[in-house]
């Protein structure tokens, strides 16, 4: 494993690797390298299963933390690959040339936190909000219930009220008069 | 020559038919169309009866349960993450719980380890009965259906009596599991396996033995090796290729390390192989779970002591923690920053590459009757696709 965290850091700057349990670490790489540095891992480390790939909102800080999680099978090694990108101009280079499948993921990361990937398969198309006007929604600075608030009327017939008081009103409706 | 001896292997680039030019006709597949597990819709483009192109269509179950998740205590996200997949909901409860446990530093008592094995061994058997009645059903054999569920619903009993609910069971809770058996429930369980194995030989031989079943499934979807990795394919879709992967090896969780058994592998990831490799796990399950029955402690504390739920901080920290479902890795990537509520939960769902990517590219070139087919052959649950 010193090899491998040796390689990444002389090649591609790879730094703060953390054991998070056996089998399983994180190590942190630049944007601009990311690409380059999950193809090396692909192609010359035996990290060739991606699991999946997502984002963390730091609001915070102002940055997304992207992950890309891959599998070495023949190690028995995950391996949690993250990049921090500024979430005032949140562009990634797209990985959809090595995984066949990771387009999906960037199609969800473009509707889900408004992350661009640029030439990545139907980016742009809606995924799971189909005629989805707000922001995008996994933001968060993106309050779902005060944008529930606004968007949908009460429906009628459910008012609530304060178990006690209603109780009260219930049970002794001569003390309320 | 039989096209389980030439599979037909979709072409890589998409085509771009056009639809003004009168060859093609777009058809929706779904979402409430029967042979689709699930509501997801394939729009398909039809060239007389061969699909030219398929795009897989989701977001009728999304409820934001990942953003749902970032507003709510560490334990009231429990009632919410077995609805991520209905018919196996306990691996969302495993793998939440887990990844708490490994935040907050929880030993599981022995016992409950056993316990979460036989809970997720017991929810495999039963959501593979569910699919194999789907399989038989998108290719006619209605009959197969009707004794799978009826066997699928007598282990949903046996979830009833150790957890209270059929479907959602809510059992396996950070540091351990939320009771015991009950008395002769272990009985029962070996009741219930000898009763749902003699119906698996039934189905065995109705179903595999089957001309029809054997024409229209061989060579069905097949799977190249090499995609396997490309399209992140996992469980009974990847091992039918041939890849002795199953994360109850290779990850050893739970009481996995001290069971016997073996990955079972295919040759040739057809829709045929594929089923008849799910059948076989089927009888693996049997076998695991009577082994955890022999192998269970009688006495011994099934949970271990948490902190008050409402006030309780897991520290920062990250993890991942798969394991194997019916369909293959299901995970959950849970971040801490320290409070009380996640940072960030994703659930990663095997259905999410085989029922997308992997989909839109093996219904190329297949006949319109068969897309049902080769979409139960994948065994998607659309809702771990929209979390």
């Amino acid at each position: 494993m010193k090899e491998l965290i040796t390689s990444l850091a002389n090649r591609y700057g790879v730094r703060d690797w953390k054991d998070l349990k056996a089998g399983q670490a994180a190590c942190f790489v630049d944007s601009g390298r990311l690409r380059d540095c999950l193809r090396w891992l692909r192609d010359e480390a035996g990290y060739a299963h991606l699991s999946f790939a997502t984002a963390i909102d730091q609001l915070e800080r102002g940055v997304f933390t992207l992950t890309y999680a891959l599998r070495n099978h023949e190690r028995g090694h995950s391996l949690l690959v993250h990049s921090e990108i500024d979430r005032t101009r949140p562009v990634v280079d797209s990985i959809h040339r090595l995984w066949a499948q990771a387009w999906t993921y960037q199609r969800e990361m473009k509707e889900w936190y408004g992350i661009d990937f640029p030439g990545s398969p139907r980016v742009d198309e809606e995924f799971v909000l189909e005629g989805w006007q707000g922001p995008p929604m996994m933001r968060r600075d993106f309050d779902s219930l005060a944008y529930s608030d606004a968007t949908y009327a009460e429906r009628p017939g459910r008012a609530s009220s304060d178990p006690a008081e209603h109780m009260k009103r219930e049970l002794y409706p001569e003390e309320q008069a | 020559m039989s096209r389980a001896k030439a599979p037909y292997i979709a072409p890589a680039e998409r085509a771009a038919p056009d639809l003004d030019s009168g060859k093609y006709l777009v058809m929706w597949q779904g979402p409430n169309h029967p042979g689709i597990t699930g509501n997801m819709s394939l729009r398909l483009v039809i060239e007389g009866d061969s699909v030219v192109d398929c795009e897989t269509h989701v977001g009728y179950l999304h409820r934001g349960f990942e953003k749902l998740m970032e507003r709510r205590l560490w334990m009231q996200n429990f009632p919410l993450v077995c609805r991520i997949a209905v018919p196996e909901p306990d691996f969302n409860e495993y793998c939440y719980a887990a990844a708490l446990e490994e935040l907050a530093g929880i030993e599981v008592p022995d016992k409950a380890v056993w316990l979460r094995t036989l809970s997720l061994e017991m929810i495999r058997l039963a959501s593979f009965l569910m699919w194999i009645g789907g399989q038989a059903g998108a290719f006619g054999h209605g009959t197969i259906a009707q004794w799978s569920v009826t066997m699928r619903d007598y282990v949903l009993d046996l979830f009833e009596e150790l957890t209270g609910g059929r479907i959602y069971h809510m059992y396996i809770i950070p540091g351990g599991v939320r009771g015991d058996v009950p008395a002769g429930f272990l009985r029962r369980v070996l009741e219930t396996m000898d009763t749902v194995r003699k119906n698996l030989d039934d189905i065995e031989l109705v179903m595999f033995h089957n001309v029809v079943y054997k024409m229209r499934a061989q060579g069905l979807g097949y799977i190249p090796p090499d995609w396997v990795d490309q399209y992140g394919i996992t469980g009974p879709n990847a091992r039918a290729a041939g890849l002795p992967r199953d994360l109850r090896k290779d990850l050893g969780y739970l009481a996995y390390p001290r069971l016997s058994f073996e990955p079972i592998v295919g040759t040739v990831s057809d829709a045929f192989e594929r089923s008849r490799l799910r059948l076989l796990e089927m009888y693996q399950s049997i076998d695991l779970i009577r082994q955890i029955v022999d192998m269970l402690p009688a006495r011994g504390a099934f949970r271990a002591k948490l902190p008050n739920p409402l006030h309780w901080k897991i520290p920062a920290g990250e993890t991942y923690v798969a394991a194997e479902c019916t369909r293959g890795e299901y995970g959950f990537y849970v971040v801490s920053d320290g409070g009380d509520k996640p940072r960030r939960v994703a659930v990663r769902g095997p259905s999410y590459t085989h029922g997308v990517a992997l989909m839109e590219r093996l219904a190329r070139g297949v006949n319109i009757a068969d897309v049902a087919g080769l979409m139960v052959s994948l065994h998607t649950y659309p809702p771990e696709i929209e979390r």
